[in-house]
């Protein structure tokens, strides 16, 4: 019976062909959603711990408070050896000191006299040590316009849009005015030795670029930061590891007393990211759930046209002397199978889009060009293990309930109008 | 006499809901009928041919009398066992042939049989021999789309016969057939009829069936108006 059911189905393309391409581009449309979605909201997490949260950052509580200003004179001090001890109790991560600092660029002209200045924006990083791990993560080297990447700690970077500006010249010496951890004014001369466009304005522009040993001498911040930022080895941020890690910290150096005490925010904590993240998981699954319905409607309506277009051929089967409840049971596998086929290709072809995604990619920075938000130009999937299954949800349990709901009617039929009925 | 009837009608009463009454499909029918006969039931329509056959065939069961069908009281089955009743007894022929169009001639005829688990040789034995009564031999391979109308409905001869049952029912089997293929048709099931001692019970009003007819049983208004035994067994 099922070899006879099984041969039906191979040869009638519109209860086969069909129905499985109708669930395939479904399953198709489904994990390549998600795993778009996935990619989308992972890049800009990832941009964000990567540009301005890290996984987890330790400031004073004072700089917490304060963030948005920057403020300097709240930064952590002795933090050569909190860099020491942090790396002895939390081995598995990667600890860095950045400063975020701004003030007056002044351009002189060959006499020594300001020929052009401008307020700027800048980040100091661990550039210059052998060790850097910076480089990478801010994906300098990509970002470089011109020049080379700073070498010595008075060497500098300019946004190429803020260089263009002041009409910067590469190895033009300039003059860094700005204030101290201490409140004082600080001046100070650095060698501009490149240009970068990290492809958001809120970066390029007015944008710098330095060393963090060099903007520590500048700002009177010898083994101080304003804050140290922690990186998770699995590259991606896990809220779970990121808050076990805080709970750990805070539990050891919390000290509500000193406004100078260290604490450690995970990447959820920071500014708007607590509410954005769990926007972004509500989002997420709110679209995900919406796209598998609107699927699951589809595909139901596929088993409901199935069913009813077959109610001819059900009826000779009944009047023939099977039974119902057969039937019945036969359309149900049969929609299995149209599932779980249908599924299969569409998860293919849905995850060979996705990867095409991940891997190459939609550079999108031609539209982005003024755009200020601090986010990725390029968007990509991302594949996780739950893309190999997510299709299959609305794939084979769509259909098949479309297929049972169809089915009721089988039930219904009265059997003594299919003289009538098949007559028609 | 009684003891050799396969089919017994007593008292059979079917009603059907119409608004807040009742319509009488058929009053009071008293009949039966014996193994082997070639009977019709003839009456314009509206006069409950169908209904009858339905009642006959498990399809539906009586409102009041009884309708019983070999041995099995058709008003006291459960869905079940009337589904298993017309898979191992009954064989229905319609109207417009109802051929599952995605099957070959072979496996429409071998479908009954697939019902009634019987082994791929049995199976395979039965088709043929069906296949030849009707004398379909070349066209074992074909579709229903592509058989001529008397030829697809000697396709649902066959499907009804292949299980050898004891009663076909046939609902104005020539209804969409033209005089020489009706003939055919005809002459196929009475020589059925006589070789396998099948008894073929027809709803019709064409004069064609009701000239091979040897029984004739006049329905008017849901009440035998005459049983006219044209032809004895």
């Amino acid at each position: 019976m099922i070899k006879f059911l099984f041969i039906g189905l191979l040869r009638d393309r519109s209860r086969s062909l069909m129905p499985i391409l109708i669930v395939a581009i479904g399953v198709m449309l489904s994990v390549f959603m998600y795993c778009y979605l996935l990619g989308l909201m992972g890049d800009m997490i990832d941009f964000n711990a990567r540009f301005a949260t890290g996984h987890v950052k330790i400031m004073t509580h004072a700089y917490a408070e304060n963030q948005d200003q920057n403020p300097n004179d709240l930064a952590l001090l002795e933090t050569n050896s909190l860099i020491g001890n942090l790396k002895t109790e939390f081995p598995d991560m990667d600890w860095v000191q950045r400063i975020k600092f701004g003030g007056l660029i002044d351009v002189p002209d060959e006499n020594g006299e300001t020929k052009t200045q401008g307020t700027g924006f800048g980040m100091a990083y661990d550039i210059i040590s052998e060790n850097s791990t910076e480089i990478e993560r801010m994906n300098l080297e990509k970002a470089l316009v011109k020049g080379t990447l700073p070498k010595h700690k008075n060497e500098i970077l300019l946004s190429d849009d803020f260089a263009q500006k002041l009409n910067v010249n590469l190895g033009q010496s300039i003059t860094l005015i700005s204030s101290t951890m201490y409140g004082e004014m600080a001046i100070f001369n650095f060698n501009v030795v490149g240009t970068i466009k990290f492809g958001t304005q809120v970066l390029d522009k007015g944008g710098i670029v330095a060393d963090i040993s060099g903007i520590q001498d500048a700002l009177n911040m010898e083994n101080a930061a304003g804050e140290i930022l922690g990186f998770l080895n699995s590259k991606v941020y896990l809220d779970e590891e990121a808050n076990r890690v805080a709970s750990v910290f805070n539990e050891k150096y919390r000290n509500s007393d000193d406004v100078f005490s260290p604490i450690m925010l995970r990447l959820k904590e920071q500014s708007f990211l607590s509410s954005y993240l769990d926007l972004i998981d509500s989002m997420q699954g709110i679209i995900i759930s919406m796209f598998i319905l609107v699927m699951a409607i589809v595909l139901w309506n596929t088993g409901l046209i199935g069913g009813l277009r077959r109610y001819g051929e059900i009826g000779v089967r009944l009047a023939i002397g099977e039974d119902h409840h057969h039937i019945y049971k036969m359309m149900i596998y049969e929609s299995i199978l149209i599932g779980i086929v249908g599924s299969t290709l569409g998860t293919i072809v849905g995850l060979f889009l996705a990867y095409l995604m991940q891997e190459i990619g939609i550079d999108i920075s031609s539209i982005m060009r003024n755009n200020t938000l601090m986010m990725q130009s390029v968007f990509r999937a991302k594949i996780t293990p739950p893309a190999f299954y997510i299709g299959f949800i609305p794939g084979i349990f769509a259909i098949v309930l479309g297929t049972m709901l169809s089915g009721i009617g089988i039930y219904k039929r009265k059997t003594a109008q299919l003289f009538k009925e098949l007559e028609v | 006499m009684e003891q050799s009837k396969i089919i017994t009608i007593k008292n059979l009463v079917k009603k059907f809901p119409v608004g807040k009454g009742f319509f009488i499909a058929l009053n009071g029918i008293n009949t039966g009928f014996e193994q082997g006969e070639f009977a019709g039931l003839v009456g314009p329509s509206g006069s409950g041919k169908t209904t009858l056959l339905n009642i006959i065939g498990s399809l539906d069961s009586p409102s009041e009398g009884s309708a019983e069908v070999l041995g099995y009281s058709v008003g006291s089955l459960t869905h079940k066992q009337a589904a298993m009743l017309r898979r191992q007894h009954i064989g229905f022929i319609f109207q417009t042939f109802n051929l599952l169009p995605v099957y070959t001639v072979f496996e429409n005829i071998e479908f009954p049989l697939l019902l009634m688990n019987m082994t791929a040789t049995e199976r395979t034995k039965a088709v043929h021999d069906a296949i030849e009564w009707v004398g379909l031999g070349d066209k074992i391979k074909s579709r229903p789309a592509m058989l001529s109308g008397g030829e697809c409905q000697r396709v649902a001869i066959a499907r009804a016969m292949v299980k050898k049952p004891e009663i076909v029912l046939a609902d104005e089997p020539t209804a969409n057939l033209d005089a020489e293929n009706s003939h055919h048709i005809l002459q196929t099931m009475e020589k059925l009829n006589k070789e396998l001692k099948t008894t073929f019970i027809f709803a019709t009003h064409d004069e064609k069936v009701i000239n091979y007819l040897h029984r004739k049983i006049q329905l008017f208004d849901g009440k035998i108006a005459k049983d006219e035994l044209i032809k004895s067994i």
